[in-house]
């Protein structure tokens, strides 16, 4: 476990990532959608960054702000998809001095239930979800097999960039690529690998923590 | 780029700037620096109607803010739906107690954020209710009507839609005439050219020189056939056919026709287009009761046209004639 007030290191992580990634997400996009998934993922997260990186903030609350910042700057579908995701997360944990296998996967099994009220895709549609969806099974799966944390967010890590990679022989049902029927197929989804790198960069984020806070998890 | 800019990541701000100082007597800003309303909202006594969208579509979507026409706008970015909030802020402006007709076009963030916003504007105690456009033919076939986009025919939805908020129709009456108008309503693109985001600086997809793309999205996204270009006349045959068939519209019917051109391309070739599809509708013995030509929805830079037709009756004559004053409308 880690704890939430020490977490504003894990959500700078995940914005840095999203930065450092830039331009292969804006790539990525413009081969079925209109390439500029990088660059509003990165203006958002930024201001995040921005923001907050000399503010005193905890994993949720920063969470939360991120979801906030998304939510009401970047507009367009990631807006409202991480948005979502995030506030959901944040108000899980909200409270929580601590943070353990167990909440963590609560926290993100709500994040994926929430961005289920806002959107209709599911596993198999070449979205966000091939991503999530996996990520929270083998979180509970660790969680009944009473794996630590940190082999749980390895077993994470793996199971999102599985979920990613499946989206490229996926035809896409969801978003404006969804309209390119067959063409669609051959290509990964821009939000399933912008999901994939958050999930990495947030499950690195608290073993760097957790390390730091040695002998905690 | 041979571009008139400043800083590109700051086209939008800057546009409404521009937009809100060259047309104050239409629009004025409000307390949300993406969100912009008619001089006159909220109206007494009137149904609000409000839409949004990405920008790069002038004179969409602020251009059809004015008398008799949409009462607020929420703004985006380049090719990307406003926020929630700018949605929401929209629906506060364009609100006057009697409740907000949101009328958009399908695309799966706006969709996602007007959701959101209505959500936020239900607990404020302001009643909101949508029309979705999806008058694109080519986007999806007929029996995945739901998937369609929303391209030009909005127009005609905001026309219909708020000429009937005008006549003092409640909430349920202003958006079923304006669900009758985009369910009338079918559109099909052409594009000759790639459309190029300012802050990118290149195109992020191509047309082949010598070549255009049949049914071709707002922001790029592929149509059905590429084929060699063709002359106007050809490309209004093409077009007729999709749009006429699609609906379909027949012998007798009596319609509203509308020729955009997507940004780039020069407005007469928009009427050498025209002539060959009045001549075509005359021929299909469908008489023309209105028609537009002119850069009415556009995309950035794209060379290329839309042709949008609906199908009207003596409700929708009767809106659609009605006065109107707005950027980029504006009829006596």
């Amino acid at each position: 476990m880690f704890k939430n007030a020490e977490g504003k290191s894990i959500v700078l992580n995940m914005a840095k990532a999203i930065h450092d990634n830039k331009a292969y997400l804006g790539e990525i996009d413009g081969l079925i959608g209109d390439g500029d998934h990088g660059m509003n993922m990165n203006k958002g997260f930024s201001c995040f960054s921005e923001r907050f990186s000399d503010k005193k903030i905890t994993f949720s609350e920063g969470l939360e702000e991120l979801g906030m910042v998304l939510l009401n700057e970047i507009g367009g579908s990631m807006g409202p998809i991480y948005g979502t995701i995030f506030m959901e997360m944040a108000d899980t944990a909200n409270g929580a001095d601590e943070i353990d296998l167990a909440l963590f996967s609560k926290m993100l099994d709500a994040g994926m239930e929430g961005l289920f009220r806002i959107v209709d895709a599911r596993v198999g549609d070449k979205t966000v979800v091939d991503t999530l969806s996996p990520a929270c099974d083998v979180l509970h799966e660790a969680l009944a097999a009473k794996k630590s944390f940190l082999e749980a967010l390895e077993n994470m890590k793996a199971a999102a960039i599985v979920g990613m990679e499946s989206t490229k022989s996926l035809v896409a049902k969801f978003g404006r690529s969804s309209r390119l029927g067959e063409r669609s197929r051959g290509v990964l989804d821009a939000g399933a690998v912008s999901c994939c790198i958050i999930l990495c960069a947030m499950a690195d984020g608290i073993k760097k923590l957790s390390s730091d806070q040695i002998g905690t998890i | 780029m041979q571009r008139i800019l400043n800083d590109p990541d700051n086209i939008v701000d800057e546009m409404l700037v521009g937009f809100t100082k060259a047309h104050a007597d239409i629009v004025t800003p409000t307390n949300n620096s993406r969100v912009l309303k008619y001089v006159g909202a909220p109206c007494k006594g009137r149904v609000g109607v409000a839409t949004g969208g990405g920008s790069g579509h002038k004179p969409a979507f602020v251009g059809y803010i004015g008398k008799n026409m949409c009462d607020a706008v929420a703004v985006g970015e380049i090719c990307t739906s406003p926020t929630a909030i700018a949605f929401l802020d929209a629906f506060r402006a364009a609100d006057s107690g009697k409740g907000v007709a949101c009328l958009y076009g399908n695309y799966s963030g706006d969709n996602m954020n007007v959701k959101m916003a209505i959500r936020m504007a239900t607990k404020e105690g302001i009643e909101v209710k949508t029309v979705v456009a999806n008058d694109d033919a080519a986007s999806a076939p007929k029996d995945q009507c739901e998937k369609r986009r929303g391209v030009a025919g909005e127009i005609f939805m905001w026309k219909v839609g708020c000429a009937k908020a005008a006549t003092g129709a409640s909430l349920d009456e202003v958006i079923t005439s304006a669900q009758k108008a985009i369910d009338n309503t079918r559109s099909v693109g052409i594009g000759l050219t790639p459309c190029t985001l300012p802050a990118v600086g290149h195109p992020n997809f191509t047309i082949e020189e010598g070549t255009m793309e049949v049914g071709i999205g707002h922001h790029g996204e592929p149509g059905i056939e590429v084929c060699p270009l063709e002359s106007a006349d050809q490309m209004a045959r093409r077009m007729v056919d999709i749009v006429v068939n699609d609906y379909p519209f027949v012998e007798g019917n009596e319609v509203a026709v509308l020729v955009s051109g997507l940004g780039a391309t020069p407005i007469m070739e928009l009427y050498v287009l025209y002539a060959e599809v009045e001549r075509l509708l005359h021929k299909k013995k469908i008489k023309i009761y209105k028609t537009y030509v002119g850069n009415y929805f556009t995309s950035l830079d794209m060379m290329g046209v839309t042709l949008t037709i609906m199908k009207l009756d003596d409700e929708l004559k009767e809106l659609m004639d009605m006065e109107a004053y707005s950027v980029g409308l504006k009829q006596a």
